[in-house]
């Protein structure tokens, strides 16, 4: 048996990350309690879910800010969530299914730090910064420079994730994510691909940003495409050039749910057909 | 711990690890082994349960979350006029097959007709993608839900 501790303030909260801190942090719990399931871990818990602060969706002046414990269905359910960010309401409801969202929180899934972690993609286009406070002070830093690798984190021992900061600029005319998996519920992502773009008004791409899910150690992105492309009339020379892009730009490996030959594919697939998806939008 | 919280209507005081795992408390301490464990790691949706009438996975969650929350699992689905609703639809429409699946679906589905009155078939298949059904028996399970939110509409006239 291992202690529990709960939480009932942020305050305290780091006052029992500083007496506790070999304490598992947890909020939602769905990948956690996996884990230390199959490790047979036993060490003590610090239980996040009961800490209100940690739960708000607030709107400030430049951003929007959601606590890191509040659950995927408040989230999903936010109007100021849609109202500023639909591609990532649209990839949390890919996210295990009902319960599993009632359960799971954004903070988990950005701290689990999984490539295969849905929230990414979007958090990643969204220009996300991850808020951490410890005793000593508050800092947040880009979700890009936040993940390091598969689990890694720059979370520092003393430190817990507060908030996701989501700066307030309005959705681009075309956003999408996409994951491909084994079926559309309950499964974990083969390759995941989240776009936005816009068109100007002669149908050139005034904006073009894209991530990437499952097919490199963390989100994937390719800034040097998107600056190519930006500005361009799409046409078909286009996507084949996109295609090869990905080939040389993205890092999927084999593993039990896909081979990378398949990762690529599915990759390539879904970012070929959301771009010619913009190149119909800007003939017809 | 104590473990202070309203279990199927009632107010309980349990004694305890706090990170018991919820389906182990209810199963093995205190005997409602009407919740079933599948996978225990939250892809299948056998050991659902309602926390604050929310459907969530007993498998995945630990003593210590239930502090003061009201729980409701599938002992007590008979004892609501919704919840036994429910249970009669499946009953009359074949829903069941093993069995094994249904405490998990029935409370899900309870959640859902709580939430939506008379909901699409869509719907009801987005709500229920969480539980899996290894016989396969989805079409009746979703035909089961309908005809509950229908009888449950019918109830509420005069």
């Amino acid at each position: 048996m291992s202690a529990v501790h709960t939480a009932t303030s942020l305050n305290q909260a780091l006052e029992m990350l500083a007496q506790y801190p070999e304490a598992q942090l947890m909020a939602g719990g769905t990948d956690l309690l996996v884990r230390r399931r199959s490790s047979m871990s036993g060490s003590d818990i610090l239980f996040l879910g009961r800490v209100p602060e940690l739960q708000d969706i607030t709107e400030q002046s430049e951003f929007l800010a959601i606590g890191a414990a509040a659950s995927l269905r408040c989230i999903i359910a936010d109007p100021l969530v849609k109202q500023y960010a639909p591609l990532l309401v649209q990839a949390l409801g890919t996210i295990g299914g009902p319960a599993i969202r009632n359960m799971a929180t954004l903070g988990g899934n950005i701290c689990t730090a999984s490539p295969a972690g849905d929230s990414l993609p979007p958090l990643y286009l969204l220009d996300a910064r991850i808020e951490l406070v410890s005793r000593t002070g508050t800092r947040s830093v880009p979700i890009a420079s936040f993940i390091h690798g598969p689990g890694q984190t720059a979370r520092h021992n003393h430190e817990l994730v507060s908030r996701i900061l989501l700066p307030k600029v309005r959705p681009l005319a075309q956003e999408q994510f996409v994951k491909i998996g084994c079926r559309q519920a309950l499964a974990i992502a083969v390759a995941s691909f989240a776009g936005q773009a816009e068109l100007d008004e002669r149908g050139h791409l005034a904006h073009i940003r894209m991530a990437w899910g499952s097919v490199g150690p963390t989100v994937m992105r390719l800034p040097a495409l998107e600056n190519e492309l930006t500005g361009a009339s799409i046409t078909p020379k286009h996507i084949n050039y996109i295609r090869a892009a990905l080939r040389t730009g993205l890092a999927p490996i084999s593993d039990g749910r896909a081979s990378a030959t398949y990762r690529y594919q599915v990759a390539a697939n879904v970012t070929a057909r959301f771009v010619e998806g913009l190149r119909e939008t800007s003939q017809s | 711990m104590k473990l202070k919280c309203v279990l199927n209507a009632q107010a309980v005081e349990i004694d305890t690890a706090p990170d018991r795992r919820v389906v182990d408390l209810l199963r093995e301490d205190l005997g409602l082994v009407g919740t079933k464990e599948g996978c225990g790691t939250g892809e299948c949706g056998a050991c659902t349960i309602l926390v604050n009438g929310q459907p969530r996975l007993s498998c995945l969650m630990i003593a210590a979350q239930l502090e003061g929350q009201n729980v409701m699992t599938v002992e007590e689905l008979a004892d609501t006029e919704d919840g036994a609703a429910v249970q009669r639809a499946f009953v009359d429409n074949g829903a069941v097959q093993c069995g094994f699946c249904t405490p998990g679906m029935e409370l899900t589905a309870l959640a859902l007709v709580r939430e939506h009155t008379l909901p699409e078939r869509t719907c009801i298949r987005e709500g229920l993608s969480g539980n899996l059904c290894r016989c396969t028996g989805y079409s009746k399970i979703i035909d089961a839900v309908e005809r509950a939110t229908h009888a449950l509409v019918k109830d509420e006239k005069p």
